[in-house]
């Protein structure tokens, strides 16, 4: 089964809200309580993260039987130092997202312990793709 | 007027109190005009209008009494207990939740509505917040000291509503749930202890009434969340004996009140939003009302709340005193017991007595019985078939008006798409899809008119003519 969301950049408040229609359907299909859990930080991480860094973008799924495929796109500034970015505690978040309680530099580490499969695919200027696939 | 309880059960006279898939909500059919009132306060979904009638489905069914407040026609009610059950026990003991404190404005001492409960009937009255600071004690030593970091943030168990909202909605958070049991079961098993030592009465003899602001409270007595057997035998309405009570407290002057009070604000204050948290000293959030709550638990269950060590989620607005058994306005509520916390607290002369309830075993107060998932939300028990059902939902859900007017008798129109998918509704029942049918129909009535068939005589004498 394939969905298609975008999520708007502008509207903060909003941010959640692609993952939260994730779960809500991993829970209607009956998935075991501790894959939901996993893919609702990974999902709801990665989110956020698009809202924060690139102005939004989109959200692709793919839910077989035996795993979710999760494809986040946007055009944003991109990351230029992939490694250096999946090291917990690192962050380049503004001072105002961090009042918010974001941006303390486990956004993607957490995205990497809470899946099965995580690819970053990443430009400057042009954009990233975060791929990820929690098996279910 | 027949109170007809949802569901097949029957409840039984006396004797075995569980119930399995019981709910304390019912229906008041004659009075049950069909409107959406209720489809679409409900916060699980769980309510359709039937034949012109609400029918709660149980599984979905919570017992949060948001039907019961939201009625326009009062057509809802709690399936609770009538003070005429009290004479089926030899010692009657009566169990005030504290927020029964807060439905009296200038009652200034506890002690004169405990007099008035008993007037009712009662040859004793115990105080619920009482089990509240056995309970208090019990969740500080857990929260403190619990070395399991997974199950940070604890979640309150004292909201039957709530842990009910998590087994069915939120699964993953099962394991966050503190497992210790509410304040009124602990003052229920002390209660009957103490009087069984003191008065040598046998355990039978006693009955043990909740006076509750709530009907999750009530459902709890017949199908415990944690435990196997509940201690009390009947559960009461405060609003069922609020008119009573009050005439009773306006002839007590405090000289007259009997002592019976017992416990000290920590335990009263229970029944506010904030009153069980307040006393730990830890990183708490207090949320209150159901939707605030479900909030809170996304994030939770999203990882934004690994910093809090404790979850104190109650389903009503205010806390207990939003319950949907209760009279007073909630905020009235809170004042009216915010006021009465500053008498106890300042020395203003409350008299209280001494209860001597033996020692409390910490480990008697936790759960004997593993919380589990209802999975009420999943499609099919077969992943793929489920997966096939979600995917016709979303087909459904795209074609469907979108404007959830509730005509159909679902509250939305995803539900109705849920509903569709499970065979339990039919497209017809949408007032614009079938409309939109009647239109289909018409317009192939009109065509089919000019196709009349070639050897038509009356088609050959309109030509001719």
């Amino acid at each position: 089964m394939k969905l298609h969301y975008e999520v708007d950049g502008e509207e903060f408040a909003a941010a959640g809200q692609a993952s939260g229609n994730i779960k809500k359907m991993l829970k209607q299909l009956g998935i075991a309580s501790d894959v939901i859990r996993k893919i609702s930080i990974a999902v709801y991480e990665a989110e956020i993260n698009m809202v924060i860094h690139a102005d939004g973008g989109t959200v692709d799924v793919d839910i077989q039987t035996d795993k979710i495929y999760i494809a986040l796109k946007d055009t944003g500034p991109g990351i230029p130092n992939i490694d250096l970015a999946m090291r917990e505690g690192y962050s380049t978040a503004s001072d105002e997202v961090r009042d918010l309680g974001f941006g303390a530099g486990m956004g993607l580490p957490n995205i990497q312990k809470n899946s099965d499969f995580l690819k970053i695919t990443s430009a400057v200027g042009v954009g990233t793709t975060v791929e990820i696939e929690v098996n279910l | 007027m027949r109170l007809r309880p949802h569901g097949l059960y029957i409840k039984p006279q006396g004797g075995a109190r569980v119930i399995h898939n019981y709910n304390s909500v019912g229906l008041v059919t004659e009075k049950c005009v069909g409107c959406t009132d209720c489809i679409k306060r409900c916060p699980t979904e769980a309510i359709r209008v039937q034949d012109g009638k609400a029918v709660v489905i149980r599984e979905f069914c919570i017992d949060c009494g948001m039907c019961i407040k939201v009625c326009s026609n009062k057509a809802k009610k709690a399936d609770t207990d009538g003070l005429a059950a009290i004479e089926n026990y030899r010692y009657k003991i009566a169990l005030p939740a504290p927020a029964l404190y807060g439905q009296y404005k200038n009652v200034l001492d506890v002690n004169i509505i405990l007099t008035a409960l008993k007037e009712l009937g009662f040859d004793e009255v115990f105080e619920v917040s009482h089990g509240a600071e056995v309970v208090t004690k019990a969740v500080g030593e857990i929260v403190m000291n619990s070395a399991n970091a997974a199950a940070r943030p604890f979640i309150s168990s004292a909201c039957p509503v709530i842990s009910r909202l998590i087994m069915m909605k939120f699964p993953d958070l099962i394991g966050n749930i503190l497992p210790v049991i509410p304040p009124v079961e602990v003052m229920a098993r002390l209660s009957r202890r103490h009087v069984c030592e003191r008065e040598g009465l046998k355990p039978e003899d006693v009955g043990v009434f909740f006076i509750s602001p709530c009907a999750a409270k009530n459902t709890g007595t017949h199908r415990p969340l944690g435990y196997e057997k509940s201690e009390i035998d009947g559960v009461i309405a405060i609003s069922d004996v609020y008119v009573k009570l009050r005439n009773k407290i306006r002839k007590i002057t405090p000289d007259k009140a009997e002592i019976l009070a017992h416990s000290s604000f920590r335990g009263v204050r229970w029944a506010l939003s904030g009153g069980e948290s307040g006393n730990i000293d830890i990183n708490s959030i207090a949320v209150d009302g159901i939707d605030n709550v479900i909030e809170v638990l996304e994030e939770l269950e999203n990882g934004q709340l690994d910093d809090v060590d404790f979850i104190e989620a109650l389903a009503c607005t205010g806390g207990c005193i939003g319950g949907a058994l209760t009279v007073s306005n909630p905020f009235v509520a809170r004042n009216n017991i915010e006021r009465l916390g500053l008498l106890m607290r300042c020395d203003a002369g409350i008299k209280a007595r001494r209860v001597d309830f033996g020692p409390v075993d910490f480990a008697e107060l936790a759960f004997t019985r593993r919380l589990t998932p209802t999975r009420a939300l999943k499609l099919d028990a077969d992943m793929s078939k489920a997966l096939e059902k979600l995917e016709r939902m979303e087909e459904f859900i795209k074609e469907l008006p979108g404007i959830d007017c509730g005509a159909c008798g679902s509250p939305k129109c995803e539900t109705f798409a849920r509903d569709l998918v499970m065979g339990q509704a039919n497209m017809e029942d949408c007032i614009f899809m079938l409309r939109r049918k009647v239109k289909m129909m018409a317009e192939s009535m009109v065509e089919l008119a000019s196709k009349l068939p070639q050897t038509s005589f009356i088609q050959h004498r309109e030509l001719r003519d």
